[in-house]
């Protein structure tokens, strides 16, 4: 059998493997609807929680499908399509597509047609450097739950403000992510101010839809004010681009 | 008598048969695409691929599952750990989830609605990847557009722009310090970029636990 990194074979396998994550997501999804169902949960209100995440998952998800497209180039459609709808992510993965190829004497982006030896390497690097979650969940999840109930019951109020502290400490770094290039402007270049007018314009929309919803009492604003955010903000990352670049 | 299993019992169970079998058919690509196609690794790029890879993966993989399982839920914690991209899809869908619904992950609502949240998204990401590879000669132009790159390119500030505002007003004496620390951080320390964000995030939630508890033990939160 000849070997080409689109090889329908590939495609198969790879979506064997998003079948089964596709299904193990269906499955935890009946099951947590059932126990909202048992413990009393209105079904309205569920359906208005997946509704909103259907919604606000479209737009990352399409970058999503750039970011396959992206790592296709060189790896052809199959493995990336797997990478990045289990475990992966773009930054992860064309890291370690890069360091493998790499050790291999190939440059990431420049490389010819991969033989099977040189994509199996590269599927291995890829797979064994990105496992830890999956397996250590499992070992961790429980004693790391009860850990935070058992804190709950001992100073409840602290409890609150730790899990508030473990949100902001990571919107904090993405916060600061976003200033990181603000310093080119020290160099005549405001191509590093693009993403703080995209965060400002997204902040200044959830804003609005903040203000909307305590002056017209519309309930369903804020279910959509972050996908409505997200999208604004992204949207308006053309004319900021076209302007600051 | 079988003692009867709690709903989050089960999701403990569940979840790590799920996980396992997610873990030994991934392991199987590479394996079975060598066998098929008759090939061996390259031994020597697979170790120093390996060598320039795994550990820091290890070490960030390590610190984001201690840094995302109280901020997830349990159910939400096995599905996100498969599915991936936590940080800037899974996470925010479910915080979002939660604070809509007024409830905390904790409570038995808070794992109900962290779980539908994160499910939903992983299922929605899914078949929106698979529409993308089928339809991928056709729109491949569209979503290349240089019109639209920008917009993709920005995806992350868009996000936390409206995340951010929602939790920082909030919590603004808890916010004070590690947005100042890390807007230091990330503007006069050339090596923090995109691919660092990883390692920063829990560093920035540790600083900020330790910062909190100093207020709160001081009375002023």
């Amino acid at each position: 059998m000849t070997f080409h990194t689109n090889h329908p074979l590939l495609f198969v396998l790879a979506g064997i493997i998003i079948a089964v994550v596709l299904a193990q997501s269906v499955f935890f999804l009946i099951k947590a609807w059932r126990r909202g169902v048992a413990i009393g949960m209105d079904r309205a209100k569920l359906r208005r929680i997946a509704v909103t995440a259907v919604v606000f998952t479209i737009a990352p998800a399409v970058a999503i499908v750039i970011s396959v497209i992206t790592l296709a180039k060189d790896l052809g459609l199959a493995l990336p399509w797997l990478r990045l709808s289990v475990v992966g992510s773009l930054s992860y993965e064309t890291l370690a597509a890069t360091n493998a190829e790499s050790a291999m004497g190939l440059t990431f982006g420049q490389a010819p047609a991969l033989n099977a030896s040189q994509y199996v390497t590269i599927a291995w690097v890829m797979t064994l450097s990105i496992m830890v979650g999956i397996w250590l969940v499992p070992v961790v999840c429980r004693r790391l739950r009860n850990g935070m109930i058992n804190l709950e019951k001992r100073d409840a109020k602290w409890t609150d403000i730790f899990q508030s502290s473990m949100f902001i400490g990571m919107i904090a770094a993405f916060v600061g992510y976003v200033f990181c290039d603000v310093s080119t402007v020290l160099e005549g270049s405001f191509a590093g101010l693009i993403p703080v007018a995209v965060m400002a314009v997204s902040a200044l929309v959830m804003c609005l839809a903040g203000l909307l919803v305590s002056k017209t009492k519309v309930r369903w604003i804020s279910d959509y004010a972050l996908p409505v955010s997200l999208i604004a903000g992204m949207a308006s990352a053309i004319p900021i681009t076209a302007w600051l670049s | 008598m079988k003692k009867e299993m709690t709903y989050i019992e089960n999701v403990y169970s569940w979840g790590l048969r799920w996980n396992m079998v997610v873990m030994v058919i991934l392991l199987a690509f590479p394996l079975t695409v060598g066998i098929l196609f008759g090939a061996l690794p390259e031994w020597g790029g697979l170790l120093l691929g390996l060598l320039n890879t795994a550990p820091m993966y290890w070490a960030v993989g390590v610190i984001e599952t201690f840094t995302y399982i109280p901020m997830l839920g349990a159910g939400g914690s096995y599905l996100s750990f498969v599915t991936g991209n936590i940080s800037n899809l899974k996470l925010p869908c479910a915080l979002n989830a939660l604070d809509q619904a007024g409830v905390k992950v904790n409570s038995d609502e808070g794992e109900v609605v962290s779980t539908i949240a994160i499910a939903t998204s992983s299922i929605v990401t899914t078949v929106i990847i698979i529409l993308g590879v089928i339809l991928l000669v056709p729109i491949s132009p569209i979503l290349n557009a240089p019109v639209l790159e920008p917009a993709f390119a920005q995806i992350l500030p868009a996000l936390f722009g409206g995340l951010g505002v929602v939790f920082i007003s909030r919590n603004w004496k808890i916010a004070i310090a590690p947005v100042t620390l890390m807007l230091i951080l990330f503007i006069f320390v050339p090596a923090l970029n995109e691919n660092r964000i990883g390692i920063m995030i829990p560093v920035s939630v540790l600083f900020t636990i330790g910062f909190s508890r100093i207020l709160y033990r001081k009375g002023w939160l």
